[in-house]
């Protein structure tokens, strides 16, 4: 994954590696990153973090978990079913779950900001429907060592000798194969037109508005 | 797609440009900030070497993380004091103003925009957290964001988005005694399910809206997340000017209120608009609504029976499973004498000042249950002052419950204030997720916050309206 400090996005056309299943609808934030581990002032460092209460119970010991299983240890594909991600907006989510090792996630769908959080990260999320969902995530569960082939670029999954259509948004299929996920360089290029409007707004005080030197 | 609302309006007035990935470069009127997921931001600008470019545009406080008990600093827990170092750092360094707990006004963050005046009609306000959707109720176009979009933010005072649908929320009748906006939301968001706003901005609007005082029409927007609608908004009105005037802003400056106002005129939704959606709901036969899960959408009139998982779709019906197993709860029960361990009054949904009233005047002259911990949380300082103002402080004390200091508390348990094992909790914030409240295996029953004092004073979860001798005017 890049550096987003380093300046202009690579292009993210595929992903390719295991996958690893979670199952259930409605897997919110707070369980992909509990409140608790949110008390840091960077990243770094929450990938172990990720899915912890369902990982681990009062006294540590470990509980029933794909992201515990030692067949799944080096999964890149997260495989999930309907609204993933709901919930708070916390960046630490997906964060957590891009440091645990995760480059891509499938599944049935996903709330917004969680989408347009991964989009920030470079990872793709892509949707396909329940059934199909539910295929793949039995087959990665039977056949944890092979692997799926994410092609964000054709909008399909291949595995097991098969071709599964899924769904790139617009704009992240875009972001993703041009290499334009780097939003802060996008707009900030766009800096004298940004002022126009600000200054066109009846409430923005001119005061507020930067120096003419900020300019293109 | 959507012509003539407010979104479309408020979303014209605020593009740049288009950007190369189809996405729209929109401006950012308000952008508020706190310590939870704003320092990897500031971080991010330093390593590019970038300045806040609008910082005149940026507002701070502390919420997450504060104590609400003993604020003396360096705060007990180290983590926390460190991020309140950070981002007293970052504020000072980028020169933005900041509500510390010393200045009187601090508070969360969806409460002190709309208190100060600094949250108005037509702006778009984005802020790293998913409520955001509360500043909708002043008829602002308002968004959580991910700490990527708040260094776009800072960086370039706009967002890279896509336009959203917007479907209306006509809500028609008049409440019921006992029922609040809370139910209002909690029903929006049992019929239309937790994902059915996806792709959507809520219009609300309607009989049952329009009746609400700003702070009912907030504790509606403010949940507008937990129905997958990124925003919701009412479009503004009378109900929002007198707000308006009353606050820091224009409190002493008629023109500039006059001046704003006919912007904030020319940006509400036309008679003629056209919609992707209209839903209409019926209010008048609305019940207090509380959850019997772990899901805001797994919510019931507190009459009525606890759905049975065998006549879900399969999906729901595994949500459904697990959370009854979670919360123990039966199909064919209700809710009512479901024992609480803690009442927690407080949140950006409901812990302005009409909801302390409301919660007072159930709890007037009766006790806290033996065994229950109750505490009330403001959402501001402010709220605070003008609740102790009119000695409603002294009524919750009396009564047994703890009254605190503003904050985001026991609604994400950051702080001290968490559950502890198994607890049960009848909480007047917006999300009963499993570990929501500091314990994994915690219980959260969201409910209005009347009825949150009544599962105060009864130990257990209480139709409100079948307390005597309270008041529910």
């Amino acid at each position: 994954m890049s550096d987003l400090s380093e300046g202009p996005a690579e292009t993210i056309e595929e992903v390719t590696g295991s996958g690893i299943p979670i199952r259930g609808n409605d897997i919110d934030t707070d369980q992909i990153i509990p409140a608790r581990f949110m008390k840091v002032v960077t990243f770094d460092g929450l990938g172990e973090y990720a899915f912890f209460d369902q990982r681990f119970d009062d006294e540590d010991n470990q509980k029933d978990h794909p992201f515990n299983e030692a067949r799944f240890q080096d999964a890149n594909v997260l495989v999930v079913n309907s609204n993933f991600g709901c919930g708070s907006s916390r960046e630490h989510a997906p964060q957590a779950l891009m440091r645990w090792g995760i480059d891509a996630i499938i599944g049935e769908s996903f709330a917004e900001i969680f989408a347009g959080n991964c989009l920030a990260l470079g990872i793709p999320t892509l949707t396909a429907d329940h059934e199909s969902i539910n295929a793949l995530q039995q087959w990665v569960d039977d056949h944890p060592d092979e692997e799926l082939h994410v092609d964000v670029v054709r909008e399909v999954v291949e595995y097991d000798g098969t071709e599964m259509s899924a769904n790139v948004d617009k704009a992240q299929h875009k972001a993703l194969v041009e290499g334009v996920w780097d939003t802060t360089a996008l707009m900030e290029a766009n800096a004298a037109a940004t002022r126009d409007v600000a200054e066109s707004l009846p409430y923005v005080e001119s005061d507020s508005l930067p120096g003419a030197e900020a300019d293109d | 797609m959507s012509e003539g609302t407010l979104y479309d309006k408020v979303w014209d007035e605020h593009t740049v440009t288009t950007l190369p990935t189809g996405q729209t470069q929109l401006f950012v009127g308000l952008h508020l900030i706190h310590e939870v997921t704003s320092p990897q931001a500031f971080g991010m600008l330093r390593e590019r070497d970038i300045d806040v470019a609008y910082p005149e545009l940026t507002h701070a406080t502390v919420d997450h993380i504060v104590p609400t008990d003993d604020r003396s600093r360096p705060f007990k827990n180290d983590a926390a004091e460190r991020m309140m170092e950070e981002l007293e750092e970052n504020v000072r360094d980028a020169g933005i103003e900041f509500d510390d707990p010393t200045t009187g006004n601090q508070g969360i963050v969806h409460v002190i925009g709309p208190e100060q005046g600094i949250t108005t009609p037509g702006k778009t306000i984005v802020c790293g957290d998913s409520h955001t959707a509360t500043h909708g109720a002043f008829g602002a176009v308002a968004f959580g964001i991910g700490t990527s979009q708040i260094r776009d933010v800072l960086a370039t005072q706009c967002i890279a988005m896509e336009k959203q649908k917007v479907r209306r929320i006509e809500v028609e009748g008049e409440l019921g005694p006992g029922v609040e906006a809370k139910d209002i939301i909690l029903e929006i968001i049992r019929r239309l399910g937790t994902d059915g706003g996806v792709g959507y901005v809520y219009e609300y609007g309607g009989e049952a809206i329009e009746n609400l005082g700003m702070e009912g029409r907030m504790s509606i927007c403010n949940m507008s997340i937990e129905g997958g609608a990124r925003a919701g908004y009412v479009n503004p009105d009378e109900t929002t000017y007198e707000w308006l005037a009353e606050t820091d802003e224009y409190a002493d400056d008629p023109e500039k209120f006059e001046r704003h106002k006919e912007y904030w005129e020319s940006i509400r939704t036309d008679d003629d608009a056209e919609y992707d959606d209209v839903v209409t709901i019926d209010a008048s036969d609305l019940e207090p609504v509380v959850t019997w899960g772990t899901t805001p959408g797994q919510g019931i009139g507190i009459t009525d029976p606890i759905p049975d998982p065998e006549e879900m779709d399969s999906g729901d019906a595994d949500v459904a499973r697990r959370a009854q197993d979670h919360m123990r709860v039966e199909p064919g029960e209700t809710m009512e004498g479901y024992d609480i361990d803690v009442a927690f009054l407080g949140s950006c949904t409901n812990a302005r000042l009409p909801d302390l009233r409301a919660a007072a005047r159930v709890v007037e002259g009766r006790e806290v249950a033996d065994g229950v911990r109750a505490f009330v949380v403001p959402g501001s300082q402010r709220v605070k002052a003008a609740a102790e103002a009119e000695g409603l402080d002294e009524v919750f004390t009396e009564a047994g419950f703890d009254w605190r200091d503003a904050g985001c508390s026991m609604c994400l348990g950051m702080n001290d204030d968490q559950l502890e094992g198994d607890e049960a909790c009848a909480s007047s914030s917006n999300r009963n997720f499993i570990g929501r409240q500091g314990s994994k295996d915690g219980r959260t029953v969201l409910m209005n916050p009347r009825m949150v004092a009544a599962a105060a004073i009864t130990g257990e979860v209480t139709d409100v309206r079948d307390l005597k001798e309270v008041s529910l005017a």
